[in-house]
């Protein structure tokens, strides 16, 4: 299964809205899962709302990020505007890298959303160390290389429901 | 006719650019955080948007919660009937204490009378079950199923059966945020148990907490019991807070450096207790809420616990 736009060799079908809606509320979800101790649990929501910035950017507009960004502060008590402020900054590099990024294999595409995850995470570090907390440690930069690696599984996942077969005609010639 | 003219045609409505959107938003979570961290202004907006995110919350908590209950429910007869002769053989052994008790209860009540002591009112609260963990790494904070609905109010101490938990600093309609003994903002005034001396615990990252400004040449031995002091007026008196577990003492620092670990189990309850909060009389405006408030006042990390504004008007 290619997905990269060069190679591919069916014409994906549109996106759902309600398919999008429905996965970024899944990731919201497995954000909510208590798993806190899992240093490589990835930031679901980051990923989610990044692969769909990339793909579908006329649907997901930077408002949307900016209102999950504080779903997530609020769930997290974490301080109001962090996750907004780097949800935002993802969505606008994401759109801006998405007409580059998806002319390459899976594989590159990945290494091109591990810098905007290394950023995000270190946009809410920076934010909170202004605000008077200690360094957390470097371990925190675990998750988002693991959310990069998630890539390839992660758009397999999400545009599958775009590779569906058109509606059969048994009548057509071809 | 302006041929040479940029401007896309009036058909294609395309809204505001890119960049003047990403501007209006960073500005907008820039002024965000700047009222949330420096004005703590924003408790009305958290509480509106927890109503959006409690049932997700909720949801997310459901599959655990349906697969501890269910093999709780599939435990053997045979252990739950070994517990129960346990528990019975407990209250046998206890019978005879708890007479005592009473006996020593109504003994200590008319002392008080003789005294003309407040007699101690007894502890109540509200039992509540843990929702989840907060993701933030800065802070060790935990979610209660109860909030503002259930008359649940900020400020209140938490407990569990062995101890003090910590505190409720987050209060929403449907759940409540408790910051843990073992964060690093949250200070619980602490006495040793032998020897009276007092103290302040803070919470260090790692599960333990720190109890400070002690002097270097302080009875303090690995094994004290420390408990809440009562000093500030949140929590309570007696309830055990930690066990000293190390004390270096360095003679090029005025303070013993002690580390203790909380006795309750402060990272992985379940159920625990909201205790009331109680009712001060009217403390005279000089009396210091801490025990060391010259120490505290020179020292930049000395704070009282968060909340404790609440009740105390200082």
């Amino acid at each position: 299964m290619q997905a990269s736009s060069n190679q591919s060799t069916r014409i994906l079908q549109p996106a759902r809205p309600w398919f999008i809606l429905f996965s970024i509320a899944f990731a919201l979800f497995l954000n909510l899962l208590p798993t806190r101790q899992w240093l490589f649990m990835p930031d679901w929501v980051m990923l989610t709302l990044c692969f769909w910035s990339v793909r579908e950017w006329r649907l997901i507009g930077m408002g949307s990020a900016f209102v999950l960004g504080i779903f997530m502060d609020v769930a997290n008590g974490a301080a109001l505007g962090q996750h907004a402020l780097a949800y935002v900054l993802l969505h606008y590099a994401a759109v801006t890298l998405s007409r580059r990024m998806l002319w390459f294999p899976l594989s590159q595409q990945a290494l091109h959303v591990l810098p905007l995850f290394l950023a995000v995470t270190g946009i809410q570090i920076l934010i909170r160390m202004l605000a008077g907390n200690p360094f957390p440690g470097g371990e925190q930069f675990i998750s988002p290389v693991i959310a990069a690696l998630l890539w390839l599984p992660i758009t397999l996942i999400l545009l599958a429901p775009q590779y569906r077969p058109d509606e059969h005609d048994d009548t057509r010639p071809i | 006719m302006p041929v040479f003219d940029h401007a896309p045609p009036p058909f294609f409505k395309r809204g505001p650019s890119p960049l003047a959107l990403l501007s209006f938003y960073v500005a907008l979570s820039i002024a965000l955080f700047v009222l949330d961290l420096r004005f703590h202004a924003l408790n009305v907006v958290r509480q509106g948007v927890s109503v959006v995110t409690d049932p997700l919350q909720r949801l997310a908590q459901s599959p655990l919660r349906l697969a501890s209950e269910s093999s709780a429910y599939f435990r053997e007869l045979e252990s739950l009937q070994a517990e129960n002769s346990d528990f019975r053989a407990d209250r046998l052994a206890l019978a005879p204490q708890l007479t005592r008790l009473q006996e020593l209860e109504a003994e200590n009540a008319h002392l008080r009378n003789l005294l003309e002591l407040r007699a101690q009112g007894m502890a109540d609260g509200q039992a509540a079950r843990i929702l989840y963990t907060a993701r933030d790494p800065f802070a060790r904070r935990v979610y209660l199923d109860k909030g503002l609905n259930h008359g649940l109010r900020a400020g209140q101490p938490v407990i569990d059966s062995a101890g003090i938990v910590g505190q409720v600093t987050r209060v929403f309609p449907l759940s409540a945020e408790v910051t843990l003994l073992t964060d690093k903002d949250q200070a619980v005034p602490v006495q040793v148990l032998r020897t009276g001396q007092r103290s302040v615990t803070f919470g260090l990252a790692n599960g333990l907490v720190e109890l400070k400004y002690i002097p270097a040449n302080a009875d303090v031995v690995v094994g004290d019991k420390l408990v809440t002091s009562g000093l500030d007026g949140v929590y309570p008196a007696g309830f055990a807070v930690a066990t000293v577990t190390k004390v270096e003492r360095d003679s090029a620092y005025a303070f013993a450096r002690i580390t203790a670990e909380p006795v309750a189990a402060v990272e992985s309850h379940n159920i625990i207790m909201a205790l009331n909060s109680r009712e001060l009389p009217p403390s005279p405006e000089t009396a210091p809420p801490e025990t060391a408030p010259a120490r505290a006042a020179t020292s930049p990390r000395a704070r009282p616990a968060r909340a404790s504004a609440n009740n105390n008007p200082r």
